[in-house]
């Protein structure tokens, strides 16, 4: 990663193209805390969280989800969730009552399950269900944690038109609510929703812009596109 | 409606409040022993089995949950139990916390390796220091006398009322136990055990939870140790020793990791297989170790797993609670 400067805003979903290798993961875990930054800065709402621990800037509402689908394949769907919310639980040490007699966790697990069309798959032990709703679910656990920032890696890898439709609707939803940072290869997904498109090769920025601009790029025709790509109709 | 595990843990209980007036005065001592040995079990299963942290130095809390019985016994007189014990589980957590700042930082063999050592530096303190009394440890002359206000519920210097007091101390610390399982903090441990670096990205703070795991593992095995030491009457090093962290382990492996039944079961299991191989030959340690093998590798679940095996057989998940 070298000289990269990159800014997401609320209410935009600013999304992050380029290469195997180019560094967009890097980029999500370097803003997520999940790699230590060897220099520069992070900068949330005004604070260098740079120096601040994963689980902080969790805490801080930097939510992300991973490439690699990373959930609790023994629990529940809605236990993957609820443990989710539960971070957000003032006196999380609790050792007493029943976790799921705390209603506001159990009802923001009930509605991140919904928001990733999920309802219906609560029961479920996650080990078991398909790879596209453990792709939903990765997301839903994101949504569980109620963030402001929202990284998201390869959210659509792996999934069927239908369930990849679906994604792109969810995405369309959360955009107005949210600030988010996208990371994908499904170059029509990521022409019909994002704002702001930013191309990465070899660990450093090619292009920045809205979608047009980086449809027109010749550069980034060389480097990424291909000479033969025309972009998705939003 | 009650279910069949509840029937199953009923009748056990039953079992067990029975057996007092049926067995003789050995076995009376012989079963206490064995539920002592649960709960601490119990307590190493809620690092190992439900954090995922493998301690292989819990006999020092075991054992500074003894010695604090030990040392506070006054040498003319009894101690109070309701003074001690709480004693016994707060010296033994504060040791535990001491201990937990520094190694639950570190994860798998290195931790493994880390409570080896923190155990065996108690190990030598307790054995090397006028203040341990040395290898011989200490003799109490009184057996702790549980009373309040002049009014003496039970009587500790007779075995069978030790053995209800340790019943009643198991029973609620399983269901102590239980219920911290359920708790957020307890679905947390679970959660860090299942995928750390996921709860970690979730914002839980994994430090703060494995410390309060581990502190809490030791202050009960601080009150198993403390049992042990009130039920024999004196304490030595050995009860901090390597051997003893080990067997507690292999109770755990035998009975199921991961299951508050299988620590309970394996307890048991671990001193009727001593017993019954003593019995047979000089050598047990060996039928022991083979005993031990054939089991991990044909019941890697250990013997809780039977019992589930079986009811999935021939019963259904039905009433699986």
């Amino acid at each position: 990663m070298n000289a990269v400067a990159i800014g997401i805003e609320h209410g935009r979903l600013h999304a992050v193209l380029g290469p195997n290798g180019a560094g967009k993961t890097t980029l999500i875990n370097l803003l997520s805390g999940d790699l230590d930054a060897s220099s520069g800065s992070v900068i949330y709402k005004g604070e260098d969280i740079t120096r601040r621990a994963a689980d902080r800037r969790s805490r801080l509402g930097i939510g992300r989800s991973y490439q690699k689908t990373n959930i609790f394949p023994a629990f529940t769907a809605f236990e993957n969730c609820r443990l989710a919310a539960q971070s957000r639980m003032p006196r999380a040490l609790h050792l007493i009552a029943d976790a799921v007699a705390f209603r506001p966790v159990v009802e923001l697990a009930d509605g991140a399950l919904e928001a990733a069309g999920l309802a219906r798959r609560g029961g479920r032990v996650a080990a078991a269900l398909s790879h596209g709703e453990q792709r939903q679910l990765e997301i839903a656990m994101v949504l569980a944690t109620q963030p402001e920032v929202l990284l998201l890696d390869e959210p659509l890898a792996g999934m069927g038109a239908e369930e990849a439709a679906l994604m792109v609707e969810l995405l369309r939803k959360l955009a107005p609510r949210h600030a988010i940072l996208l990371v994908e290869h499904d170059m029509d997904a990521v022409f019909a929703v994002a704002d702001t498109i930013t191309v990465m090769v070899n660990g450093q920025i090619l292009e920045s812009g809205p979608p047009a601009q980086i449809r027109a790029s010749a550069a980034v025709r060389d480097a990424y596109l291909g000479t033969d790509f025309t972009g998705a109709v939003a | 409606m009650l279910n069949r595990k509840s029937i199953a843990v009923g009748a056990t209980l039953m079992l067990l409040a029975l057996f007092p007036l049926a067995g003789s005065g050995f076995y009376i001592e012989l079963v206490a022993k064995v539920m002592i040995l649960a709960i601490f079990a119990l307590s190493l299963d809620l690092l190992v089995g439900y954090t995922g942290l493998v301690s292989f130095g819990h006999a020092a809390y075991y054992g500074i949950g003894a010695y604090t019985l030990g040392l506070m016994a006054p040498k003319y007189e009894a101690a109070n139990f309701w003074l001690t014990l709480p004693a016994a589980m707060l010296a033994a957590g504060i040791a535990a916390f001491a201990v937990g700042v520094f190694v639950v930082r570190v994860k798998g063999v290195y931790f493994i390796m880390v409570t080896l050592a923190f155990a065996q530096m108690f190990y030598f303190l307790f054995h090397d220091t006028k203040f341990g009394r040395g290898s011989d440890g200490i003799s109490m002359n009184f057996k702790p006398i549980a009373s309040i206000g002049g009014f003496t519920p039970f009587d500790l210097s007779n075995a069978t009322h030790v053995y209800y007091c340790v019943l009643v101390l198991l029973v609620a610390v399983f269901l102590f136990l239980s219920m911290v399982l359920r708790s957020p903090f307890g679905r947390a441990l679970q959660g860090i055990k299942s995928n750390e670096h996921r709860m970690r990205s979730l914002g839980f703070p994994i430090y703060r939870y494995k410390l309060a795991s581990f502190t809490l593992a030791g202050a009960l095995a601080g009150l198993a140790g403390y049992l042990s030491a009130l039920q024999f009457g004196f304490v030595n090093p050995e009860l901090l020793s390597w051997h003893q962290s080990g067997n507690v382990l292999l109770m755990l492996i035998l009975g199921g990791v991961g299951s508050l039944y299988g620590a309970v079961v394996g307890a048991f299991a671990f001193v009727a297989l001593t017993e019954i191989f003593q019995a047979l030959t000089r050598h047990w340690q060996l039928l022991l170790g083979g005993a031990i093998i054939l089991l991990v590798i044909f019941l890697p679940g250990g013997l809780a797993s039977v019992a589930n095996r079986f009811r999935r057989t021939l019963i259904g998940d039905a009433d699986d609670a």
